[in-house]
């Protein structure tokens, strides 16, 4: 058995704690106050990702201006950041605004695209770690059916 | 067990762009049927991607705001025909699937 360079040993530690930060190895490491799929607002959910970030021009937001069905709303989300290492939707005026959290490993290209429900008219932001520090971009869209049943 | 994961991925220059759409009701706990009652919640909370058994190529967590019947799109370098893509979900009720899909 070949025993894992040094380089891809650096790689799956990284990927690992990613892992880890965004709560997919077990909930161990975040309790129910550092969770930030159980916070109540985006500033909530960025102190508990302890994210501080700064606007980008470098994150491709697209979401619809208008979304007729709130209950599926595409959005995409591409960074041209160097060293991209997560990518975070948030939905602002949803219950519980953080929807999907994504690692990006080594040689995955920094895009992600979901359709997610949004109940009312609200911005969305795009939250992405790029080489250990925090930047967003946000839009917004208008619902004209809500995705919680109206 | 759920439905399969229904994948499409196309090869190009060593790159491999992946269309996956997964069968699952994504009830968010929040919604109530016409009877008024709160439907429970029943959403995939994580999704991964890995290449020939070692590799990932994604990772994600969900909340119940990803939309029914989620469709994920993502792209990844360092692909070769006869690889293997296997995609995978867990949800909150303990349920999980596991496709697999051999990249041409």
């Amino acid at each position: 058995m070949k025993h894992p360079s040094r380089r891809t040993a650096l790689q799956a530690t990284a990927l690992l704690s990613a892992l880890s930060s965004i709560g997919l190895l077990g909930t161990s490491s975040a309790s129910a106050s550092t969770d930030p799929f159980k916070a109540k607002s985006v500033a909530e959910a960025l102190k508990a990702m302890g994210a501080e970030p700064a606007t980008s021009a470098d994150i491709q937001l697209q979401s619809p201006d208008i979304a007729e069905n709130g209950a599926v709303v595409q959005v995409s989300i591409s960074s041209s950041l160097p060293k991209t290492e997560e990518i975070h939707l948030l939905v602002e005026k949803n219950p519980f605004p953080l929807v999907a959290s994504t690692v990006v490993p080594d040689g995955t290209d920094a895009f992600v695209q979901l359709r997610a429900k949004m109940g009312q008219t609200t911005t969305v932001w795009a939250l992405v770690k790029a080489d250990g520090r925090w930047f967003t971009a946000s839009k917004e869209t208008k619902v004209t059916l809500g995705g919680c049943g109206g | 067990m759920g439905a399969p994961i229904r994948m499409r991925g196309k090869l190009a220059n060593g790159k491999a762009e992946i269309r996956a759409l997964m069968t699952h009701p994504m009830q968010s706990g929040a919604m109530k049927d016409s009877a008024g009652k709160l439907i429970p919640a029943q959403f995939i909370t994580e999704v991964t991607a890995v290449l020939n058994g070692t590799r990932t190529v994604l990772a994600s967590r969900w909340s119940g705001a990803v939309s029914q019947d989620p469709f994920l799109s993502f792209r990844f370098g360092g692909a070769k025909a006869g690889d293997t893509l296997t995609i995978s979900w867990k949800d909150n009720t303990g349920d999980s699937r596991s496709d697999t899909m051999t990249l041409a």
